[in-house]
């Protein structure tokens, strides 16, 4: 299922373009509008189904192997939270799944920066940023150097 | 250089630039800020970070972590499993200290809000398997890309980086990285003290089952282009273990994932004819590589491996049986969101060709090879190991440096330590970080200086394409077929074509041998010298250039290396038809080698494998 790009819809904005991890999302020269210029190297990831703001692009399967008539829709609404898809099959079954993608705000991770600045031993240990706190279990594992074994 | 020497240059200074925004990048840039409050952190990103690498499209589980604070798992049990299923070859150091950090990790993305699942009885993180939990990871990439973003200086994205430069006047030393900008065509020379390389292993090296409209459905992300592998080799740091490609058994087609269907809807497989098969073949396979059959999991090889015996006996297509399972309405919802969740057009394959799991068993197949350092398989850079736990022959240096001064690695970059998936490449990223921060600070004023002359040359090198095809172009009437250029596809086709009939692909049933290698090579070598003849219409196609170069690069190291291990070490992923069996007695080792940019030759060597865990 590459992507393609309903004429209609579509205003130009470049959000998929930006997004699209292959780049093969571009605005086309003539139309001022985006396209998929290279479908087969598209892995249906849908991040540009997802960032398109008229919700202007679809996915037809690949035609090696995906007969017509189908359709996978998503909607991803950051503001509440969820990714909601419809699947149709050929035969006109359907089936919807809504799923929560985030617990938190977006923006809302602190830096690491905000965080107190480590000193002394803590560069030369093993440890990490927010160890052992966020191990949860007291102190990081270690081997005994005395215990290994070669062969 | 005439036509294109008026491209303009950007130079970015930094302490320490982070080659990658997947998972391992972002979990280094995260750390380097931690430790590095007053450096100048830099990430470099071929795409845009909120949705590049692997994890992109999202994930509907973490496949490595401990639960150590419900006493569910060890890091030492970790270590055991990764070395049964690699067959015995794994560096142990680095296993033992991705799973030791791991939890941290995972515990911070909950707290940065990725939506875990719960069991509902015990309150724990809901297990798809012993070491799988089962998350909401749509926003998987975007929440551990927002932490970076936060955590870095500068994040560019739409670069791609073609090269590393090496310090004037110490060859073995790093000192930075060239590549242009996708978008502007600006070149760009990114000068740092220590270089992470965090880029993506290797698909399309080998050609897919699918080669028309699909072939951008395999199962590794197409944009995974072996930067992880070029770009330390170029600069000759060591390699280990490059010949151990990975083959996935996955659902038909859309290469959809089976972990859950497998751990948690307990689906299991059959043959055409409803029959149970991979008892079958367990004492063929012993035959071939001895007691490890016995190990419990099953090697991932091995279970490929009676996929395709049995196949190969006339009893395909294998299928999952889901028809039971799926009966059951959360089981259901479960199996559709994990297609969902990952890899929506295996949803897509069974929407358009009315494969209702419910009511009909899927077809499995056997995907074409990979090179990866994170999956069950541990291709990659030989890196020192951990000061407190590595053997003295594994440590030279820094934790995660290679055997290049200054160079660090993580995620699909650094070999020997097989299941890693996504919460162990961003912890291997920030294990690297720390390590770096350390180097930069340990160097004092003593910086590396770029070379001139050398970042001069590349860039005529790195823009050739667009000049090749401008000159090029004028010779034809139109189309693409031209005597003087190759279009960056073409170069592709080429290689995958190599890689499949000699190196072991699906065409050849992943057989290969000593000739087929030679004859391999021979014309991977043929293939690289017309790379200085690749023709590019556009900066998108100087990206598939360079990307090519890369992966021909890469496939060069793979050939050489499944040359030199003469034995049939991981039946399921190749086969070395002249040494069919896997031979403990002189191949319990590591493979590593270096590619010597001076004379262009390859050199091949051994070292141990050091057992620290019983």
């Amino acid at each position: 299922m590459p992507t393609f790009v309903y004429m209609t819809r579509c205003d130009g904005c470049g959000h998929c373009v930006d997004i699209c991890p292959s780049d093969i999302m571009h605005i086309d020269p003539k139309y001022r509008r985006a396209l998929n210029i290279e479908p087969s190297m598209c892995w249906e990831c849908y991040s540009c189904v997802k960032a398109c703001p008229q919700n202007a692009i679809d996915a037809r399967g690949y035609a090696d192997f995906a007969p017509l008539g189908h359709s996978v829709r998503v909607l991803r609404e950051e503001g509440k939270g969820t990714v909601s898809w419809k699947i149709k099959f050929r035969d006109g079954t359907e089936k919807d799944f809504v799923s929560p993608i985030r617990t938190t705000p977006w923006g809302s991770i602190k830096s690491p920066a905000d965080y107190d600045a480590p000193t002394g031993d803590s560069f030369t240990d093993q440890q990490l940023a927010h160890e052992p706190e966020f191990l949860k279990v007291g102190e990081l594992p270690t081997l005994d150097p005395a215990g290994q074994e070669t062969d | 250089m005439g036509l294109f020497s008026r491209r303009k240059t950007v130079f970015v200074d930094s302490d320490i630039l982070v080659i990658g925004g997947g998972m391992a990048g972002c979990g280094a840039t995260y750390e380097a800020r931690y430790w590095g409050r007053d450096l100048k952190i830099v990430c470099v990103e071929k795409a845009n970070i909120e949705r590049s690498g692997a994890v992109a499209q999202g994930l509907y589980a973490i496949n490595t972590y401990m639960g150590m604070r419900w006493g569910e798992n060890q890091p030492e049990d970790h270590v055991r499993y990764a070395r049964n299923d690699l067959l015995g070859l794994v560096r142990e150091d680095l296993g033992y200290d991705i799973a030791r950090h791991v939890d941290s990790c995972v515990h911070k993305f909950e707290e940065w809000g990725l939506p875990m699942m719960r069991d509902p009885e015990t309150g724990r993180y809901q297990r798809e398997g012993k070491w799988q939990i089962m998350i909401h990871g749509e926003s998987y990439k975007p929440i551990v890309a927002e932490a970076a973003c936060k955590a870095a200086t500068e994040v560019y994205n739409r670069i791609m980086v073609t090269h590393l430069l090496t310090d004037k006047t110490a060859a073995n030393r790093v000192a930075g990285a060239v590549g242009f900008n996708v978008r502007t065509g600006d070149f760009y020379v990114f000068r740092a003290t220590a270089v992470i390389v965090c880029a993506g292993g290797a698909s399309h090296i080998y050609k897919p089952r699918a080669v028309g409209e699909g072939m951008g459905r395999t199962w590794y992300a197409p944009w995974s282009s072996a930067s992880a592998y070029a770009l330390p080799i170029l600069v000759g740091a060591k390699m280990t273990q490059m010949e151990n490609r990975i083959v996935l058994t996955r659902f038909k087609d859309g290469y959809g994932p089976v972990g859950a269907y497998f751990l948690h809807l307990k689906t299991y497989t059959e043959n055409a004819y409803g029959e149970e098969y991979e008892s079958r073949w367990t004492e063929h396979t012993r035959n071939l590589v001895g007691d490890y059959v016995d190990k419990h999991p099953v090697p991932t090889c091995l279970r490929n491996h009676a996929l395709l015996e049995e196949q190969k006996a006339g009893r395909g297509p294998i299928r999952m049986v889901t028809k039971e399972a799926f009966q059951d309405p959360h089981k259901e919802t479960v199996g559709w969101e994990n297609l969902l969740g990952m890899t929506i057009g295996q949803a897509v394959v069974w929407a358009s060709q009315n494969i209702d799991p419910k009511h009909t068993n899927p077809e499995l197949t056997t995907s074409e090879p990979y090179v990866m350092g994170s999956h069950a398989t541990c291709s990659g850079a030989w890196a020192s190991g951990p000061e407190d736990c590595a053997p003295d022959d594994y440590q030279w240096g820094y934790n995660r440096m290679m055997t290049v001064d200054g160079l660090f690695g993580a995620g699909d970059t650094i070999g020997g330590a097989a299941h890693k998936f996504s919460s162990g490449s961003f912890t291997e990223g920030r294990i690297a970080a720390k390590a770096a921060v350390n180097y930069v600070n340990d160097l004092g004023r003593d910086r590396p200086v770029v070379s001139e002359t050398e970042y001069q040359r590349l860039k005529k090198v790195i823009y050739q394409p667009l000049e090749n095809y401008a000159v090029g172009r004028n010779e034809i009437v139109a189309g693409t077929v031209s005597p003087s250029y190759l279009l960056p596809m073409q170069g592709l086709q080429r290689l995958e074509k190599i890689m499949d009939e000699y190196v072991g692909g699906i065409g050849a049933n992943y057989i290969t041998n000593e000739p087929l290698l030679t004859r391999g090579l021979e014309l991977l070598e043929m293939l690289r010298e017309d790379l200085d003849h690749l023709g590019a219409e556009d900066l998108h196609q100087l990206q598939r250039a360079w990307e090519l170069h890369h992966r021909v690069v890469a496939s060069e190291s793979v050939t050489h290396h499944t040359m030199f291990r003469t034995e049939t070490r991981w039946p399921g992923y190749y086969y070395r038809g002249d040494y069919p069996k896997l031979n403990d007695t002189d191949w319990h080792c590591f493979t590593l080698s270096r590619f010597d940019r001076e004379s262009g030759t390859w050199e091949l060597e051994t070292a141990p494998v050091h057992h620290i865990i019983d």
